[in-house]
């Protein structure tokens, strides 16, 4: 029994990291134009960071037909888009201040960030 | 079917081709870029169709690189309309097919359970048996299940939850308890060996069942922008060359000339130029009465010619006509949030990993303290916490409201920036309203002249006339229009001068004009005293006077009147009942403003604000702590209305002073402020409903899974009712907000 318990509670520390104390790597800075592909449930790449003052597209093409992945919010930019099926709909935000812009579906099960880093001292 | 090979097509549209040996050129170049599987190019059309997976600017690149420019072709509302129909009805028909496969096996075998069999393994005969349903309903897992479990694994691979993952989980769970049953009994007590197929077989097929009737439910909640994208006709009749032809409406001009007989739809936005009839509007404004129109007026997309045959030159067409705008305003705003969804978006972030440490915490509490056979009931519980877990609920609480909310507030010629001015419409405690051209028709008239010395009549009309024709005041129209109406030619003014909130002056014919109100009189210290008696008659008759001196003398009193709306004193009533304190502002004396007031009910009013004080006044309500509706005219009062919580532009038909307000009224009406307001109110009443429902069936329905009940009733959820439940929950909240569909706003 004690190892039962054992067990659960080991899960529950697995799920506690794996869901809210882990960190993801760092992804590389990237320009231009990023594809985005909705599907399954994921924004893959979840996380597209860039470099302040750059202009940056975002290309979301949804192949996921439930339509709780058609509409993608920018909560904190204040804006949403609809997302037509296998068709690329481009967003494009011409200078972001740095931070962090999440994005998401409007049920909050897709998951997306978009970070803006300041001017990098190279 | 969610294709693994991507189908994406686009259209570009080639500029500077001009020979057919281009094609090749163009589709060669195109090919070349990484991703695309197929580049077509039409010569006749000039237009490229790209298949493939590939991002934009590559393939507008690719053709610079050969020398032509390129640009994607607009999709029309109407295409993207039918597409998305097309793909929710493709992903219905998948969904109700896979929930048959399901429940063809989940209710034949819940219906054994429960009235032929005991669902447990004892002998071999039984073990063989159950394997063999145990590996059917591994098949339905594959065929009607599998979208749950790969959205599962992809977003647990993101480190992140869904509601995949839950009923992942909970179906997996069950599934894999009674395999271990059927291949390893000896794994499980005695009591415990019983198989859970049918709870795992009957969740899919429900979750597919719910998930298809919210499709359909989700259709509904966007009809009222399907009705404004419907109201786009598809062809024009343009005369070219002397002749009539139809041509699709994406190919009308500017400047083109356009034929409408009755009963046909607007194609584009115009000016008449020849003819005359009546228009139906009520579909963009709300206003049930039809609109004449002759040369020099107006016409808009979408609106509803209905009497006479008219020729009108197109001034907007594609994505600038007013419809084009007011569906793209209406879309947006359908598709916003308002603040008020934020905490459920919160709780949802956090929703999964929870009900997941639930679920096993549930598990070892039977396992610690429960009856024989713990095992079993932990599976069950768990499982059941898993599936009645419903985050959906909970997320599709505030946007579906919205969009019906928003959707309904545009059918009544309401339209709305967004989720938050929703919000904040709904709470308005006071709002102010300017007089002119919002309570009443802003169209005022010469009523009365009192002459005060030996001019005549004629002769102050003229030159009062004279003066206004450099002023913009609604009020100088209202002279140089009369003036005009009674043949008169104007004088040139010169040495003019406005002087805000106060009056005019400059020089007509050799005189030294000075036109405005007592101030103005009393600055210049022009003797006014034998006539205030006059003056304020006029104004206790809601009636404004102007002063008007000749050369340092007072010559006579014009005055003027704006009729009330014929609907104005009903819609205070209406906001008045909501409980809303109502105000007036105007840069009209007090006595008239007081005479105004009184006729359309309002109590509070405020005369004689300069234009720049409105928003100081707004700043003072807001500072006695209330929520401040400004209503103005969008253009004059801009920054009264961006000062306002919530700032409401008010039209006139269909011209639309999109940019400055948060909502705009499309018909001159109040009743539209009040409409606005009692819609926005029932839209937040529905999200309230909605989240407190998602949040009351969660909150209940987790513990009740988890089995706090069974110490005191012996009460214990089936997973299969956990799954109905959860499939249904957010059905109710889609269902609940499509009933906002049927709210009537009173003013009709």
């Amino acid at each position: 029994m004690l190892i039962i318990n054992l067990i659960g509670f080991v899960l529950i520390g697995l799920i506690i990291w794996w869901f809210w104390l882990y960190k993801p790597g760092t992804t590389a800075v990237t320009k231009g134009t990023v594809p985005i592909t909705v599907e399954n449930g994921v924004y893959s790449p979840a996380q597209v960071r860039v470099q302040a003052g750059e202009p940056i597209i975002l290309s979301f093409v949804r192949k996921d037909s439930s339509p709780c992945s058609a509409i993608v919010q920018f909560d904190d930019l204040g804006f949403s888009e609809e997302l037509p099926l296998n068709k690329a709909r481009e967003i494009k935000f011409e200078s972001l201040t740095p931070g962090k812009y999440p994005f998401s579906c409007q049920m909050q099960m897709y998951r997306g960030e978009l970070i803006v880093e300041g001017q990098s001292d190279e | 079917m969610s294709s693994n090979s991507p189908n994406i097509e686009k259209t570009l549209l080639i500029d500077g081709a001009g020979c057919a040996s281009c094609v090749g050129k163009i589709e060669g170049a195109l090919l070349e870029v990484t991703g695309v599987q197929k580049a077509s190019m039409n010569f006749a059309q000039r237009t490229v169709l790209v298949t493939g997976d590939v991002v934009d600017h590559d393939l507008i690149r690719a053709v610079e690189s050969v020398g032509y420019q390129a640009s994607f072709v607009d999709e029309n509302d109407q295409d993207l309309l039918d597409e998305k129909e097309k793909s929710e009805a493709v992903y219905y028909s998948r969904l109700m097919r896979e929930m048959t496969i399901a429940l063809s096996l989940g209710v034949p075998l819940m219906i054994y359970g429960l009235f032929i069999g005991e669902m447990t393994v004892s002998t071999n005969m039984e073990r063989i048996a159950w394997a063999i349903v145990g590996l059917l309903t591994l098949g339905i897992m594959y065929f009607s299940g599998r979208h749950f479990y790969i959205g599962a694994w992809k977003s647990f691979q993101n480190h992140s939850a869904n509601m995949d993952t839950l009923i992942a989980l909970g179906t997996g769970t069950a599934w894999i308890y009674s395999m271990v049953v059927v291949f390893a009994p000896d794994a499980v007590p005695l009591m415990a060996r019983h198989v859970y197929f049918e709870a795992t077989a009957m969740i899919i097929g429900l979750i597919d069942l719910g998930l298809a009737l919210e499709i359909k439910a989700r259709g509904r909640t966007s009809e009222a922008i399907k009705r404004l994208i419907g109201l786009q006709p598809k062809n024009a009749r343009v005369i070219r060359d002397g002749e009539e032809i139809d041509i699709p409406i994406e190919d009308v001009a500017l400047d083109d000339q356009l034929r409408i007989r009755p009963g046909e739809k607007i194609p584009v936005d115009g000016i008449v130029i020849e003819g005359s009839t009546s228009v139906d509007e009520s579909m963009l404004t709300g206003e049930p009465m039809p609109v004449e129109k002759a040369a020099g007026d107006e016409v808009v997309a979408g609106t509803i010619n209905k009497s006479g045959t008219v020729i009108f030159k197109a001034i907007r067409v594609g994505k600038d006509t007013a419809l084009a705008q007011i569906i793209e305003m209406v879309k947006r705003a359908q598709n916003s949030k308002p603040s008020i969804g934020r905490l459920a978006d919160v709780i949802s972030g956090y929703f999964v990993p929870v009900v997941m440490i639930i679920a096993i915490l549930s598990a070892l509490a039977w396992l610690n303290f429960g009856p024989a056979p713990a095992v079993a009931f932990a599976i069950v519980s768990a499982t059941t916490v898993l599936i009645i877990a419903c985050p959906c609920a909970l997320g599709l609480a505030t946007p579906m409201s919205v969009m019906v909310g928003v959707g309904k507030a545009a059918e009544a010629g309401v339209l709305i920036r967004n989720g938050e001015a929703l919000q904040t419409a709904s709470q308005i405690s006071a709002m102010i309203l300017d007089k002119t051209g919002t309570i009443t028709e802003g169209s005022p008239q010469v009523t009365e002249i009192q002459l005060t010395g030996d001019h005549k009549e004629e002769d102050i009309l003229r030159l009062a006339a004279s003066l206004e024709s450099g002023s913009e005041h609604p009020l100088a129209l209202s002279i140089v229009e009369s003036a005009k109406a009674q043949g008169f030619t104007l004088s040139k003014v010169t040495n003019f001068n406005a002087i805000a909130g106060h009056g005019v002056e400059g020089e007509v014919d050799g005189s030294t004009l000075l036109f405005g109100n007592e101030k103005l009189m009393e600055e210049r210290s022009i003797s006014i005293n034998h006539h205030i008696a006059d003056a304020q008659r006029m104004a206790s008759e809601a009636q404004t006077p102007m002063y008007l001196a000749i050369n340092g003398q007072l010559a006579a009193i014009i005055a003027v009147s704006d009729p009330i709306k014929k609907d104005s004193v009903e819609a205070v009533k209406r906001l008045q009942a909501n409980g809303i304190r109502v105000v007036m502002l105007t840069g009209d004396n007090r006595a008239t403003a007081k005479a105004v007031a009184e006729k359309v009910g309002i109590t509070e009013f405020v005369a004689e604000v300069l234009p720049e004080d409105k928003s100081n006044k707004i700043e003072e309500l807001q500072a006695q702590g209330e929520i401040v509706g400004m209503t103005g005219d969008g253009i004059n009062d801009a920054p009264a209305l961006a000062q306002a919580n919530v700032g409401f532009a008010i039209g006139t038909g269909t011209d639309v002073a999109i940019e400055s307000a948060d909502i705009t009224l499309m018909r001159g009406s109040l009743h539209g402020l009040a409409d606005a307001i009692a819609i926005s109110k029932a839209t937040l009443r529905n999200i309230k409903q909605n989240l407190f429902g998602a949040f009351i069936y969660n909150v209940a329905g987790i513990p009740f899974a988890a089995g706090v009940l069974y110490p005191f009733f012996g009460l214990l959820l089936s997973p299969v009712i956990a799954g109905a439940a959860m499939a249904f929950s957010s059905l109710t909240v889609v269902s609940n907000a499509n009933r906002l569909r049927l709210f009537k706003a009173s003013g009709h």
